[in-house]
């Protein structure tokens, strides 16, 4: 398909300007733009099919099943869009006055008081942009809180899961801490000998994702929290699989001092491609006074933005944060109320179910009941037929099925992550459940078919070592390269060796 | 069957219930939550209040916004930083495609082709209008990114220091600083002269510094001698980072060409509507020596095994999920849907209509500049679509009496700096008419000392 | 194309993965058959600057692939003297001719004393048949 570039002419537009009847200023010779951008030139009509087409080879929740694991992929509500897109939320300034904000302030106390409630904690700061801005402002605090003990110089290590996102890590280093790694038990738990031997009075906290990204609930949870608190430490949460446990379990009960919640996960964010989130931080009492400013706080029937937090760590973001996913989460928890314990219910159910049906076809590593995601081996396929967890994906798509998440956790081998969710229907999971057992039988079979699936995409299995090599990352208009010309990687496309 | 009331999003029946927890192999939901020690199972119910059918949803969330004044409801001047931009009819219908709307990041090219390519896209209009070799798949926001601009700059120089401009956008030099700490960096400011950076304090300034970042139009709307400011921090080997605004780059040169290593920005004003700030897209780009240093995602072409041209994620040795500790950043979600917003607002737009929306804002601007009876706070600096006045009265005054007589005139400068009790930042994008800068000055006239 | 499995008896191992040719008081270092087969078709050589210092055992610079990031550990202490520059233009190199075309920098030993810590040939497969 066409880049829209190379579809421009030069003279076609789209928009027509306002021109008022005035004289335009002179930009000083040496600020004056010398050559115009290369923005495409395509009047509206091309410009609607372009991206329709875009659309069409784009593969959404909307088009169909979308099991990728550690990012629920649940149904997005149309109202939410609808409620967001009121003028009043939508074309408010973020510097207008509060008094005429008060609906917006009053929204985002809302949503505050609701977090809290859902996580057992005291006090909420909605202004992270992301999940993994959530964890950096965690991860602040923590170094807030130990340098208004003294303890800033004493504390360097943070403790994570051998299981942990790679979010966990990065963030860690950003926020000035060393790393260190705890490993997993034979039952899928942190191992708590592991951890003994490495919380002192050096840690300054744990980063941990509960149930973790095995899908499994550390049995062990009271034991760890008791092992950080004792040492004078913290525990922070990573909310990543908040959705299994929302009304079940709340991290503050179990022993959790900082979570961190993403929005466009457990309270329904369109995910758009990759963004935007939101990764509102929720704190013990403790905790509040380092949060970001501004807070917003409510005085008798009047909300009011607060700067006036003297130990607080500063700004993570601009103004208050993503409001505009404030409003669709606080639509979509509004619509569930009290039962937002039934759709982590309906979560755990369809997991355990889809894992009733596949555990036979695929190892399990972990033969546990899961939380609402589970994590499958596809290393007997690979030893037995050479068939790898990418080709299980790729044959996927011919089904008209998105993949789940594969090759994490890092700790099991050809890994296959699920996550159906709480919205997708028994029909639904049993379709793909199918699907997955005819693979694992093609396997055997026919494993060329899916050596070279898929077989009805738009495009065939792309070879990333050509992309990452060449790093061709824009159009170069005339100057750009013709890669099909060149040599593809062979055998190397794609290639798995695992990190 | 019937389902559990009020809850429309979830669709099994209690026969699907009953027939999965059989296959499952336990009598009842709550055996699969028995993993959960019992010391930290929530027993109660979560004091939320009640479900609420959609009407009434809408009806409550239509009154919480009915509490807010947009720009579409008082004849507003506020900018500094956030925009008040037409975003065209056309962005809102393609945003509204479910694909877009619901795919998640494109791990799996196969499958989101269709958003790779408008990544790609979107990746290449940035790098025209900032002339820079590479640009990722967005930011969070303008604050962010410069953030991500002096972490990048650390790693490139082995250095330390960084240094911003006074008049870079407030939000930005104060998300700058929270993360300085973790990022050991050291931060300081250079002070403005008349509402401009002098390039010799900066030159100074920049003496052992990894980076200078300075704002084009600058906070105060007033143009910034940059290709000098960039000059003056090459010369201390600093990398200059040039923080713009997107829609001026169709009249103001593009920071690639006039030295700078990086080119950020908040992307908001191309596509993305004000949001009460959010959410939207910050951009960084940057000359190709540096795209190792990049964070967050890269859309990379390439061809498929039957040698069609494809798009994937590529780069990817940079990022967190491969990297862990040493990762270039912790950067994960990025604001695709905005920025395909932004590049849709391009697209429409086109150079002729870019430059045409720089000419009209800053026709409006001039004018009101004119209009205006009031001081103007750097009355001899060439600015854009913002400029200062100075009012003669408490600021908070002046708003308030404006807005009573439905203008709202600008934002109250001493939020953010000293000696500036009675100045409002005053800005016009081209949704304004000559009347309604008419309508600014009488009522400025009228409320004014 | 990718080279066929060798480890020629002329080299001195590291446990890494890595080897060095000694030749007085220089060496040749680079990454084994071995490493380069684990790691795929290496797309990527951040190299050490020349006239910077490496210490034995510890990373001297990175190997990408697509999907993974790999230290390279220098076997010896010493200066580097030289980088490889076709192997950062043409990085399948390394997989082509790991121990000719594909070398990666050569240094000047500080230490030639601790060449008596590295493997021979031999129990550097030992070590490989173990894994």
């Amino acid at each position: 398909m066409k880049l829209i570039f190379e579809k421009s002419k030069p003279g076609r537009r789209a928009a027509v300007v306002p021109k008022p009847d005035l004289p335009v200023p002179e930009i000083p010779e040496g600020l004056r733009r010398r050559r115009p951008p290369r923005l495409p030139e395509l009047a509206e009509p091309e410009i609607v099919r372009h991206f329709t087409a875009l659309a069409d080879r784009t593969f959404g929740i909307d088009t169909g099943f979308y099991p990728l694991g550690s990012c629920t992929m649940k149904h997005n509500p149309r109202v939410n869009e609808r409620v967001v897109a009121l003028p009043g939320f939508r074309d408010l300034h973020p510097l207008q006055e509060e008094d005429a904000s008060q609906g917006a302030l009053e929204l985002m106390w809302r949503l505050q008081e609701i977090l809290a409630e859902v996580c057992g904690l005291a006090a909420v700061s909605l202004q992270p942009a992301a999940g993994s801005q959530g964890e950096l402002t965690g991860l602040m605090l923590m170094r807030a809180y130990f340098a208004d003990r003294g303890e800033a110089e004493q504390r360097t290590t943070v403790i994570t899961a051998d299981t942990a996102h790679g979010t966990n890590p990065a963030s860690v280093t950003m926020a000035g801490y060393q790393l260190q790694k705890v490993e997993t038990d034979e039952r899928g738990n942190l191992d708590l000998d592991d951890l003994r031997a490495k919380v002192d009075e050096n840690t300054a906290g744990l980063m941990l994702t509960n149930p973790s990204t095995l899908g499994l609930f550390d049995e062990h949870i009271e034991e760890v929290a008791t092992i950080f608190h004792d040492a004078g430490a913290l525990l922070y949460y990573d909310g990543a699989n908040l959705n299994a446990v929302c009304g079940i379990s709340r991290p503050g009960d179990m022993g959790f001092d900082i979570v961190h919640i993403n929005l466009h996960k457990t309270f329904s964010q369109p995910h758009g491609g990759g963004g935007p989130g939101g990764g509102p931080i929720v704190v013990r009492d403790v905790l509040e006074p380092f949060l970001p400013v501004p807070a917003v706080v409510r005085d008798g029937d009047r909300f009011r933005l607060d700067y006036d937090r003297p130990k607080s760590i500063g700004k993570v973001r601009a103004y208050c944060g993503p409001f505009g996913v404030f409003v669709r989460s606080y639509a979509f928890i509004r619509a569930y109320g009290p039962a937002l314990r039934e759709m982590s219910e309906a979560a755990v159910l369809n997991a355990n179910y889809m894992l009733a049906r596949l555990k036979e076809a695929y190892e399990l590593p972990f033969d546990r009941v899961c939380m609402h995601e589970f994590v499958l081996s596809a290393r007997g396929l690979k030893r037995e037929h050479g068939i790898t967890a990418l080709d299980v994906a790729k044959r996927l798509m011919d089904y008209r099925f998105h993949p789940p998440t594969i090759y994490f956790p890092l700790i099991v081998p050809e890994a296959l992550m699920i996550e159906p969710t709480e919205t997708e229907a028994k029909e639904t999971l049993d379709a793909f459940c199918d699907a997955m057992l005819e693979i694992a039988r093609d396997a055997a079979a026919n494993p060329q078919l899916l050596k070279d699936a898929p077989h009805h995409r738009p495009v065939r299995r792309l070879d990333e070592v050509k992309a990452a090599k060449r790093a061709v990352v824009r159009y170069r208009f005339d100057d750009h390269p013709d890669l099909a010309g060149q040599p593809s990687a062979g055998e190397a496309l794609e290639a798995q060796k695992g990190a | 069957m019937p389902r559990p009331a009020n809850l429309p999003y979830l669709s099994l029946t209690e026969a699907d219930r009953d027939a999965m927890l059989a296959t499952i192999g336990v009598s009842s939901i709550e055996e699969l939550f028995r993993d959960i020690p019992e010391g930290v199972r929530f027993r109660g119910e979560l004091d939320l209040e009640p479900a609420l059918p959609e009407a009434e949803l809408v009806a409550h969330l239509e009154e919480l916004a009915s509490r807010n004044v947009p720009t579409s409801r008082e004849l507003s001047f506020l900018g500094a930083g956030i925009y008040d931009h037409y975003v065209p009819a056309i962005v809102d219908a393609i945003l509204a495609r479910g694909e877009f709307l619901t795919a998640y990041t494109p791990y799996q090219p196969e499958m989101s082709q269709g958003v790779l390519q408008a990544i790609f896209e979107y990746q290449t209009v940035i790098c025209e209008l900032t002339g820079m070799d590479v640009s990722n798949a967005s930011g969070y926001d303008g604050t962010t990114v410069a953030a991500d601009a002096c972490f990048v700059a650390r790693h490139v120089t082995g250095r330390s220091k960084v240094v911003l401009c006074e008049t870079l956008n407030p939000q930005v030099r104060q998300v700058v600083k929270t993360y300085a700490p973790g990022f050991g960096l050291d931060v300081i400011e250079v002070p403005h002269h008349e509402g401009t950076t002098d390039p010799d304090d900066l030159r100074q300034a920049a003496d052992g510094a990894a980076c200078v970042i300075f704002q084009q139009p600058n906070f105060f709307g007033c143009l910034e001698p940059a290709p000098e400011l960039a000059a003056a921090a090459n010369e201390a080997e600093a990398l200059p980072v040039a923080h713009v605004d997107p829609v001026s780059l169709g009249l103001l040169e593009a920071p690639g060409n006039y030295g700078c290593a990086l080119a950020i920005g908040e992307g908001q004003g191309a596509g993305n509507y004000q949001s009460y700030g959010g959410p939207h897209y910050g951009f960084i780009a940057m000359r190709s020596d540096y795209v190792r240093r990049m964070p967050g995602r890269i859309v990379g072409e390439t061809t498929d095994l039957a040698g069609q041209r494809g798009y994937v994620l590529t780069l990817q040795t940079r990022e967190q999920h491969i990297r862990r500790e040493k990762a270039t950043s912790n950067i994960t979600t990025n604001q695709t849907l905005l920025a395909l917003a932004g590049l849709v607002h391009l697209s429409w737009l086109g150079p002729q209509g870019l430059r045409e929306l720089g000419a009209t804002c800053t026709a409006l601007a001039e004018y009101a500049k004119q209009r205006i009876s009031l001081p103007q706070l750097f009355a001899d600096k060439t600015t854009f679509k913002e400029f200062g006045i100075r009012a003669g009265r408490p600021a908070e005054d002046v708003i308030r009496a404006a807005r009573e007589r439905g203008v709202h005139p600008g934002y109250a400068l001493k939020r953010d700096y000293g000696g500036m009790e009675d100045a409002l930042l005053v800005c016009v994008t081209e949704k304004k008419t000559p009347a309604d800068v008419e309508r600014l000055a009488d009522v400025l006239a009228e409320v004014a000392a | 194309m990718a080279a066929d499995e060798s480890y020629p008896g002329d080299l001195k191992y590291h446990r890494e993965h890595d080897w060095a040719r000694i030749d007085g008081e220089t060496a040749t270092l680079g990454v084994t058959w071995y490493a380069q087969d684990a790691l795929g078709e290496i797309v990527h050589f951040e190299p050490p600057a020349e006239g910077d210092s490496v210490a034995k055992d510890e990373s001297y610079g990175e190997v990408e692939s697509v999907k993974a990031v790999s230290d390279l550990i220098s076997p010896l202490s010493g200066e580097v003297l030289e980088v490889n520059r076709e192997v950062v233009d043409a990085p399948e190199r390394i997989n082509d001719d790991p121990y000719g075309d594909g070398w990666l920098v050569k240094i000047r030993l500080s230490d030639p004393g601790e060449v008596g810590d590295l493997l021979d040939v031999d129990a550097y497969r030992q070590l490989l048949e173990e894994l």
